[in-house]
């Protein structure tokens, strides 16, 4: 099949500059394809089952499978991974050459990338992928025959798309997989099609991501323009040998990591272009903890660890990044911290903890964000999914204020007990996988000279406190204290007995499983840390920093400044290492952020567990004086940005639109349009009365008309024709 | 001067025949437009028709020249054809509706 396919590419785009027969592969390593492949099968069958209307559970099978299968695929290419890593030819796509020169070629072949960066990611991509599509087999059952083909072919689609954004060899195919996640994304956001919040949800996450994807798309042009080649070991070659300078000179370099900048704080939900994620939480909550949280969200991170020898070479552009990702991550902590809908403080806490990451890609550690990439995929997806049971049991309930007590309830320990994991490993407990991520994170901020770093890393901090308060105050309003419940208002037939009562269903075996399952990987992936580094002697952080040091992000790893390769001009490391608190940053930041942490979660427990009217109190006593009365205001309504995107961008939109629409309305259509119809139509009017039917009038026109002309040549003839004789 | 010479011995000159002939015309096309009997005004359209045939052969003998007389047997045949198409016609008209008034049909005019 890859030949025929080979066949009909080179036919398509005409002479490849290396046709695929040439190319050396290890023949083992040719079934990697299948992680492209199993998700594409499950598509293909899933439309199948909703073309044949199936009512019975055959998508989720199916899909599960695929993706189990294409979990297991990258466990055994990690397993047989050798450093650096290796390029896979699956297929010719785009392979041109119009001579022999660096910018005479463009090569962008579906050839996969595998080195451990992107093995990384797509473990947990393909493993989450499996566990929530078994997840969403039980939560999806209300929609059996009707949605149920429809939603596991998206999430078919957007393994797809994902796949071949992290395993890509060139940008191109990486710019398939980025539009193809945000086109699987608009889909499944708009899964409830007949909801218009989720389809205005839909459009807003399209169309913000747009923005992003015109920096990546410009940003994939420049670097081609200026490095001559879009496939990653030839840009690395490229940039290590410093001969591209030659030929260089602008401004392009500078451009590219804001441009990619640009697409990854869209894809990423970053300011300002984070606005779509809360939003999308209208999509079933499956997609939320997959796509909207611990896969999807993460390629802007992916596409910065993948491009950051581009990054090294504008340090700017990395100031830039640390602070806006800081920045977001406090502006989302507070606004999580007065939202009552627990599933929407979960998307605020995913634009935080994106933040987090951002901000450690920023401060020189792309170790730490990969890091926490990973161990905040399992724990929120791990919260996301008891979110979910709980709207599934509650009839759509989320509003903290009206579920109380969980962990009393037969049915619902389970959910109470992973739930609680989930917060431990948010919150940065100590000794849980988010307490080790985050502080590689925080101890880098101190550690790394740059442009108000320092408040930079007490920003972070404040933020790990605000995250474990709202993060406690989630799960001791809602599954702590007494007993209480209302139901929301997606009634099912089933959620009554007799006279109306609400019965919640407890959640069954499916969506127990994987709530334990995930929640063990939370609890578990904490483990990579104390593994021992076997790339580099001198790297810490386990397992991760070891996956990231084979890749193209090992510019960015502590205790490695000479590796940057001596272009980079970004103190790191130097001089003597810096203090905090007299100690040094990395062993201080487990006793600071362990503190933070613990008094934001004592706070949250005196407010929402021992004091629950305290906290109403303390509202209503800060809204009533004016000087601080404008804070959880301001927190509540979110800060306004949604109010300032409106004043700003869709208000001058809508009033520009309306000028448009008046203008083709009266100018283009009245004036040009109808005017010139009118034309002919005025004639016609004036014409008319010459067909009123009677033959007599027709004849005095035409014997007036005959006379009339006999008269003028009676008249030529005798006076002389006009313009003389004939 | 041939044709000078012999025009200006006949008893009726051309003047005469073609004032003849306007006068025709003129009675058809005033009977034409002033008449709303279909009849009548098909028969004002022979008149007019009998002008123009007068006319003809008056030229055609002060030229001395027979094609006029030629093109009057023309025609008068394709007159004859004419006439026959249009009498039908109105015989038709009449039976649809009992009239022979012109103003009757003008829905015709689309």
């Amino acid at each position: 099949m890859t030949g025929l396919l080979h066949t009909i590419s080179s036919m398509a785009i005409g002479t490849p500059a290396v046709p695929l027969s040439e190319v050396h592969v290890d023949p083992g390593l040719r079934w990697a394809g299948l992680i492209l492949l199993l998700p594409l099968l499950s598509l293909i069958l899933c439309g199948l089952c909703a073309a044949m209307g199936v009512k019975r559970k055959w998508p989720a099978v199916i899909t599960a499978a695929c993706l189990a299968g294409a979990f297991v695929t990258s466990v055994f290419l990690y397993l047989n991974y050798e450093p650096p890593g290796e390029v896979i030819p699956l297929l010719d796509w785009i392979n041109l050459s119009w001579g022999d020169g660096r910018f005479e070629s463009f090569t962008a072949n579906f050839s996969l990338y595998i080195d451990s960066l992107s093995l990384l990611w797509i473990m947990f991509v393909t493993g989450l992928g499996t566990l929530i599509t078994i997840y969403a087999s039980e939560y999806m059952e209300p929609d059996l025959g009707t949605g149920y083909a429809r939603f596991f072919a998206g999430v078919s689609v957007f393994l797809f798309a994902m796949a071949c954004l992290v395993l890509s060899d060139n940008l191109l195919m990486l710019y398939l997989g980025w539009e193809g996640v945000g086109f699987a994304s608009y889909w499944l956001i708009g899964y409830y099609y007949q909801r218009p919040a989720a389809v205005a949800a839909a459009k807003k996450a399209f169309i913000v991501n747009r923005i992003g994807d015109l920096g990546l798309a410009l940003g994939v042009y420049l670097i081609w323009s200026t490095f001559g080649t879009v496939q990653y070991d030839e840009l690395m070659t490229v940039l290590e040998s410093h001969d591209w300078r030659d030929s260089y000179e602008g401004w392009s370099v500078s451009a590219i990591p804001f441009l990619l900048m640009l697409a990854a704080f869209g894809k990423s939900a970053q300011l300002p272009l984070y606005v779509w994620l809360p939003d999308a939480m209208e999509g079933p909550t499956p997609v939320s903890a997959l796509i909207h949280a611990a896969t999807m969200v993460t390629a802007g991170i992916y596409l910065v660890a993948r491009t950051y020898p581009l990054f090294l070479l504008e340090p700017v552009s990395l100031h830039v990044v640390a602070w806006v990702g800081g920045l977001t991550a406090l502006l989302a902590a507070t606004i999580g911290m007065a939202q009552y809908d627990i599933k929407r403080i979960m998307a605020y806490s995913t634009v935080s903890q994106l933040g987090y990451m951002f901000l450690g890609l920023g401060v020189l550690t792309t170790y730490g964000a990969a890091y926490h990439v990973f161990t905040h995929a399992f724990f929120k997806a791990v919260l996301f999914l008891t979110c979910g049971a709980i709207m599934h049991g509650f009839a759509g309930q989320l509003d903290l204020r009206k579920l109380s007590g969980l962990r009393h309830m037969k049915g619902w320990r389970i959910t109470a007990w992973t739930m609680l994991v989930g917060c431990l490993c948010l919150a940065g407990f100590p000794f849980t996988s988010g307490y080790f991520s985050k502080d590689a994170i925080l101890a880098e901020a101190f550690v790394t000279q740059g442009p108000g770093f320092e408040v930079l890393g007490w920003i972070a901090i404040l933020t790990a406190g605000l995250t474990a308060y709202y993060t406690f105050r989630v799960w001791f309003r809602v599954c702590a204290g007494p007993v209480a419940y209302e139901p929301g208002d997606e009634l099912h037939g089933d959620d009554h007995d007799h006279g109306g009562d609400f019965h919640p269903h407890a959640p069954r075996f499916a969506i127990n499983g994987v709530l334990i399952v995930i929640a063990i990987g939370a609890l578990v992936a904490a483990v990579p840390y104390f593994l021992s580094n076997e790339a580099d002697e001198r790297l810490v952080g386990g397992w991760v920093a070891d996956m990231v040091h084979d890749s193209t992000a090992r510019g960015g790893l502590p205790g490695l400044a000479e590796s940057h390769g001596g272009h980079v001009d970004h103190a790191h490391h130097e001089a003597a290492h810096p203090t905090l608190l007299g100690m040094d940053p990395h062993a201080a930041m487990y006793w600071i952020s362990g503190t933070v942490g613990m008094v934001g979660l004592l706070l949250a427990a005196w407010l929402h567990l021992w004091r629950r009217s305290a906290a109403d109190g303390l509202r209503d006593w800060l809204l009533r004086h004016a000087w601080i009365g404008w804070l959880p205001r301001a927190m509540e309504r979110k800060w306004y940005v949604d109010e300032v995107y409106h004043a700003l961008v869709r208000a001058p939109l809508w009033i520009l639109g309306h000028v448009f629409h008046g203008f083709d309305r009266f100018i283009i259509d009245g004036v040009f349009v109808d005017g010139v119809a009118r034309i002919p139509r005025g004639i016609a009017r004036w014409l008319q009365p010459l067909q009123a039917g009677a033959i007599q009038s027709l004849a005095v026109v035409m014997a007036g008309g005959v006379m009339i002309i006999l008269l003028l040549m009676a008249l030529f003839m005798q006076f002389g024709w006009p313009g003389g004789t004939v | 001067m041939m044709q000078a010479t012999l025009a200006s011995t006949d008893l009726v000159s051309l003047q005469h025949a073609l004032l003849l002939s306007g006068a025709l015309m003129a009675i058809g096309l005033a009977g034409f437009l002033s008449r709303r009997n279909l009849i009548v005004m098909f028969l004002c359209t022979e008149l007019m028709f009998q002008a123009a045939i007068v006319s003809l052969v008056a030229f055609g003998r002060w030229y001395w020249d027979f094609s006029g007389q030629v093109f009057v047997i023309f025609i008068l045949t394709v007159a004859a054809a004419e006439a026959a198409l249009a009498l039908a016609l109105v015989v038709l008209l009449h039976r649809r509706r009992p009239t022979l008034d012109a103003d009757a049909w003008t829905e015709l005019r689309e």
